[in-house]
Parts: structure tokens; sequence; C-alpha cells
């Protein structure tokens, strides 16, 4: 039984009159106890809203949540609001990607971090001011008591990302869903974060839902990996599986147009044609069949649906997918 | 003789303070000594993290902020000197592409009016129609259709409008372009269209490059030689490869092994060099080598007192440490933790991470075994399998792992990478 399961997730905007767009068009995965799982994909392919919609942090107006999904054995989008409010920052946790904007400006880091142990925690004065200083000593901010006194513009930004993730572990949450949590830092401090999630799920069974666009990110941290595209997971597979042989075309390409720092030099990259405006939408056939090097009259025959051609537990969704060993190979060799 | 040379250029902006009296009350060393040189037809790389000076190095060519101290050098014409007007008329030979390709293009004007304006700006083709054929074939050399001419720049989408951008550079037929972060707003399909792109302009058009970014593997990819910048000054200058495959500053070397690859089998075996705090703040540097206060390396007595200049190591690589051989030949010693112990630097989490470090057998597990042991399990295992007791210190587990690297140590890093 997993920790939380997301089935056919759909996100519409617009609506009552209103030009609907789909964010997420059916969306399914599976997150385990202490099991890191990736989201990958370019702008625009839904992750983010895919995170907002678990978290329940979507506008209640103009906002349909189609699907279901269900942590822990309830399911999230029939629960009431208290109850969701109860849920989130407790046994669900989110870190976000822009530190700054995400933090109040006019109110110190302590007060924003004892908040939540007052809240979900039930401590109070001392006890929580204690405890809010020992979270930041834990994810590595040198003089804890010092730096809870003082406002976000006043910490670096490695310093506030920590902060942050102080916050999302400060109850212990089951599940933890980080949104980009490296995009807006530097390479170095990067990877100091990136060592901190790990060093957390390892110790806390912590179950990590890691959306991100950086491909290199996911061959480090995530178990499992789920590349999206327009809406939809295009490819399933454990990570060593994706990188070793992506199927799907999207992923495929994808690999292909990422210039590797341990690549050897002076080969063009094979990039993906057109951008993601170009695409159809998810009923009508696969929203990559007008990028898609592959594409045959098959492609446009309704939605195509996740098959496993390669290898049990690898999901494609494709009619055409790259099977040529020899090629995938040429890729990530 | 190069094409473009920078000899000691410095960029210092002044903080002021007060209201009345505008009082210097110190100064951002935004740039502070950076001499390279550029060949013509090559490809120059800056690469530095966020705050480093590498924007501002590049702004100051062009002369888009005031050059504090130094000379710029383009084919005989020290800029730095020239009167403004003259300065105007030379920037014909010298193009920039910014990194915004939204912000960057006037969302008001069509781009037919974008591409001309600076093409009657330095007078090249006689009239509108003249102008009107020239643009046309430089939006084909860049993958735009000749009808985006009376369109407006909020109907492109962000790699076309980054490829107006490097048109809007063409027209004037430069001899260097300066790339600033070309590709750091575009998402990775769409990146890898604008590098080729930029890669057949310089082919086709002999082009010289000073590319900007923050992307390490970008760089490496389109650049002949890179420059590595530190809090306003280089620390490192290298051919491509060689400073790939044997970077020989702290600095570098921990920039390198920061990058993640998207590759999990490089992933798991490489070795990290994680660095200690933030970058340092550019208007207060560290005094002596400005890395001195993060790098693994740093001694106690010179590091912190003399600035290391650029050096000549051989095979056109420079670098600018104090003891870039003795870390090469592994006669130094770390004098400060390098790996997940420098994240965490109390005592007790520095014991976890020894259990961290016996942990790594367990997560070798089959590839596709989708479910990972719980924490708890594993923990059970760590007695067992940890023959490092708790009361080690972070040095010594960093020392223990040099010892169990196979080669000596200042070797094994490019190995991993290789491997």
């Amino acid at each position: 039984m997993s920790l939380l399961t997301v089935d056919e997730l759909t996100v519409t905007f617009g609506g009552r009159g209103r030009k609907e767009s789909r964010a997420v068009d059916g969306v399914s995965f599976e997150v385990d106890q202490g099991q890191v799982v990736g989201l990958v994909g370019e702008s625009g392919c839904g992750k983010s809203v895919t995170s907002l919609a678990l978290m329940g942090l979507l506008p209640d107006k103009g906002v349909t949540v189609g699907g279901r999904a269900e942590f822990d054995g309830t399911d999230l989008f029939t629960m009431s609001r208290s109850a969701r409010r109860d849920l989130r920052g407790s046994k669900m946790a989110m870190i976000f990607q822009d530190p700054l904007s995400s933090l109040n400006p006019v109110v110190p880091v302590g007060v924003q971090v004892t908040e939540i142990l007052e809240r979900h925690r039930g401590m109070k004065g001392e006890a929580a001011r204690k405890e809010a200083a020992h979270l930041l000593d834990r994810v590595g901010i040198p003089d804890p008591t010092r730096r809870l006194k003082e406002y976000p513009h006043q910490l670096s930004g490695g310093m506030r990302q920590r902060a942050l993730i102080a916050m999302a572990v400060a109850c212990a949450p089951r599940m933890l869903i980080a949104d980009e949590p490296t995009t807006a830092l530097d390479v170095t401090i990067q990877a100091q974060i990136l060592e901190l999630l790990k060093e957390l799920v390892d110790q806390e069974g912590t179950a990590l839902l890691m959306i991100t666009h950086d491909l290199g990110v996911v061959a480090g941290l995530c178990d499992q990996v789920n590349v999206l595209y327009a809406g939809r997971v295009v490819e399933s597979a454990g990570r060593r599986e994706l990188f070793a042989h992506p199927t799907h075309p999207y992923a495929h390409g994808l690999l292909g147009s990422i210039p590797r720092l341990d690549a050897p030099r002076g080969e063009p990259l094979s990039p993906i044609r057109g951008s993601i405006n170009d695409r159809i939408a998810w009923a009508d056939g696969c929203a990559f069949a007008p990028r898609c090097d592959r594409y045959e009259m098959g492609c446009l025959t309704g939605t195509p649906q996740l098959t496993e051609p390669r290898a049990a537990g690898h999901q494609v969704r494709c009619v055409n997918p790259v099977l040529d060993d020899a090629k995938a190979e040429e890729v990530t060799a | 003789m190069s094409l473009l040379e920078l000899d000691g250029v410095k960029v210092h902006f002044p903080i002021k303070k007060g209201i009345l009296f505008d009082r210097t009350v110190g100064h951002v060393y935004a740039v502070d000594g950076v001499s390279l040189k550029v060949e013509a037809g090559e490809t120059y790389g800056l690469v530095g993290e966020s705050g480093c000076g590498k924007t501002t190095l590049g702004r100051s060519v062009l002369r888009l902020v005031d050059i504090t101290e130094g000379s710029v050098v383009l084919d005989g014409t020290d800029l730095a000197k020239l009167p403004s007007e003259e300065m105007r008329r030379f920037r014909r030979r010298l193009q920039m592409v910014f990194q915004d390709p939204l912000g960057s293009l006037n969302p008001r004007q069509n781009i037919e009016s974008i591409l001309s304006e600076g093409m009657v700006a330095h007078g090249i083709g006689k009239d509108q129609e003249e102008r009107r054929e020239k643009i046309k074939s430089i939006l084909d050399k860049v993958g735009l259709p000749s009808n985006a001419l009376s369109r407006y720049p909020h109907e492109f989408s962000g790699g076309q409008r980054q490829r107006i951008g490097i048109a809007r550079a063409l027209v004037l037929e430069p001899d260097v372009i300066i790339c600033d972060e070309p590709v750091s707003a575009l998402d990775v399909s769409v990146q890898a269209q604008v590098i080729n792109l930029l890669e057949e302009l310089q082919e086709e058009l002999g082009l010289t490059y000073v590319v900007i970014a923050h992307d390490l593997a970008v760089v490496r990819h389109i650049s002949d030689t890179i420059g590595v910048m530190y809090l306003g000054s280089l620390v490192e200058e290298a051919p491509s490869d060689a400073l790939y495959a044997e970077p020989k500053h702290p600095y570098t070397k921990a920039l390198m092994s920061a990058v993640p690859v998207p590759d999990p089998e490089v992933e798991d075996k490489r070795e990290r060099i994680l660095l200690t705090g933030d970058l340092p703040s550019p208007a207060n540097p560290p005094s002596g080598c400005r890395f001195h206060t993060r790098c693994p390396w740093a001694q106690a007595e010179r590091c912190a007192t003399e600035r290391p200049e650029l050096r000549d190591v051989g095979g056109g690589h420079r670098v600018a440490c104090h003891f870039a051989e003795e870390i090469e030949s592994g006669k130094l010693g770390l004098t400060r933790p390098t790996g997940i112990e420098a994240v965490t630097e109390s005592e007790d989490v520095v014991v976890e991470q020894a259990e961290d470090e016996a942990e790594v057998p367990a997560a070798l597990l089959p590839a596709d075994s989708t479910t990972k042991p719980d924490a708890a399990a594993v923990k059970d295992k760590v007695p067992a399998a940890a023959e490092t007791p708790g009361d080690r210190t972070a040095d010594a587990v960093a020392k223990d792992r040099d010892a169990a690297a196979p080669d000596a140590s200042g070797k094994e890093k490019e190995q991993d990478k290789t491997g």
C-alpha cells in the first residue's frame, strides 16, 4: 500500500464561459514510504500545478480538480477543509522554489518557524523557540539563536532555503513535496541542499516528491522518475532504467539535448524541434506528436496508453517507442 | 595579437550614504583585476556563481558600466579611454545578447523596427528597402520566418525571442558578440536549439564569442577557453578540455563536482567536494586569496595574507592558487571537511554522517527496486556494517575516505568523473 496514490489527476483552469485550459491532464503515480519520486518536465508540463493540487493550495474559484489522490488511506479531495489544514504542514509539507518570496519579509524567521510548531505541535513560548533553534541547527544554519531573530533579507539564498526546509520538517512529516527546491540557487549551494534532503530522507524515512526540470538532480536523488509532458506522465521507470534506456521519444530527446559536463566536446546537441506551444490535446492523440521525429499515423488515434514495451515496471506512453538500444546508448554513452 | 584583450580591468561601484551629501562609504568590488585574451574566431566562456562579477565584466567590455581601472583593447583600440561618441560608433563591432529575451526586447516595437534601429544608428544600408532585405536574410539565418518582420515580441516563444536577440546582434556584422546567459531562461529542449544555432553561426560567419553563464556544462560545450571567476577575479583559465580533465584551483574542483550529471551511474560513484558557507560579500572581500574562507585546502599563513596572481602552469593553463601543485600531488592535506560533513558542522550530526557512509552499500540495491528499505530497517543494519565508532571527527572521516580511494587523492576526482 503506497503512502500517496495519485490517480488520473486533472486540473482545469477557467471554465464558466471562459476559455478552459487543462494544466494537468490525467497524471497518475505512487509514492511509497521512504521513497524519492521525481516529477520531471519542462515549464508548462503541469508539474507545479500537480504539487499545488496535492497540497490543496489551488484557489477554490476558477479551478476544477478531478481524479483521485489518496494519502495514507484517506482521499485528499473529499476531505473537509479543516482536516486538510491539519494535514498540511504536519503530515504533508512542501518546500517551495523561491525561498525569498515564500518567506514573509516583515516577520523574523524565528516567528515563522515557531508558528508551525504552535499550530501543529501545540508548543508555546520558550519550548517552541528552543525547538525552532534546534531545527535550524539541524538543517545546518550556524548560530541558530541569532538567526531566529533575523528577517529573511538578512539571510543568504542558501540559508533561506535551509530555513524553509526546517519549517517543512518541523513536524516530522511523512511526505515532503519539494517544488524545484534548488533552481534559484548556485550549483555549490544546490549540492549542499541536495545532500541535506538526501540525509533527511535517509534518516527519517520521509517520502519525497521531487519536482524539477533538472535531469541531473533527478539522476542523483530519485528512486523512481516520472517524466511529464503537457500534463501527462509519458514515461515512468526506476532512475537507472530510465537514464540507461529512455524509451519515450520525448525523454529520449530531452537527454540528447542536455550538454553534459563529462561528455566529449565537439559533438552538436540533438535538440527537440519546436516548443511546448506546438502541442495537441491528449484527447486527440499524443500531445508530443507535432514535435516528434518518430511520428506516424497511429499517433493521432486517441490518447496513447501506458505500456511496458521494454521491461516490467518501465511504463511508456507511446505507440512508436524508441526500442533501438544502439541509438539510446549513443545518447547516454 | 589577440582580437580582444582585457588587462587589469576593475569595476568598483561606490556605496553612497547620506541625504544631503553623497558620501562614499565603501565600494563593491564587482570586478577586481581581470586580465584575459580572446582570440579571433574563438569562444571564451566565463563561468562563476551569482555575484562573482561575470555579468559586470561582460558589460564593462561594451562600456555599459564604467571601467574604474584597466584597459579593454579591441583590435588595437583601447575602449576604456574612448570618448563616448566614438565608443558608440565602436559598438557596431561589439554586440551583446542578453539573458532575458522578453525583457530586452521593446514590447511596443515590431521585429523589423527592433532590428533596423541599430542599422540606422550605425548607418548600415541606404534605405529601408535595403535594410529589410538584410534583415530578412539574417532572420533566415537564425531560423525565423520572414513574416516575423511585422510581428511583436509577445507573439514569439522564449526560444524564438532569443533568436531575435541574436539576430539583433548579427545585423550589425559585429566582430565580437558577448552572450550573457544566452540560454539560462530557456527550457532544456529549446536550450539545445539555441546552443546549436550559436555554434552554426560562428562557423558560418567566423564570429568571436564571449559566453557568460553559470551552467558549467553549457559553457564547456561551446567554449574553446574557459575562465572561472570567483568574487571579482579569475581563479583559473584553461582550454575547455584541460579545465575539465584537470581542474587545478580548489574552487574549480568544487564547482565541477557540484554539477549534477544526468547519469545515475556517474552520480552514485562520484565524490562531491562540498564547500562550507556562502559567497562572501564583494563589498568586503576577504584578505589574501579571496577563496581562503571556504577553501578546503586553505593554509594558515600565506592564503590569508597574500593574494595569488594568475600564473601559467603549462599548456595554457593559468591558475591563481599558491598551492596548486601541492594539492595536485596530494602533498597538502585537507584543512576543512569537504564531504557531507561540511554542510552540517555540529559534532553530533557528524556521527550520524559516519553511519550514512556505511549505508551506501545498502543503497546500492538492484537498480529497478522501487521500494527502498525503510529507514528503520537500514539503521538496524548500520552498526554491523559500520566499523566506524561514533566519536569520529569530520576530519577523520574525510581522511579515511581519501585513503579508501584507489589512487592518490589528487587524481581520484578526475578518475571518478571520467570513469
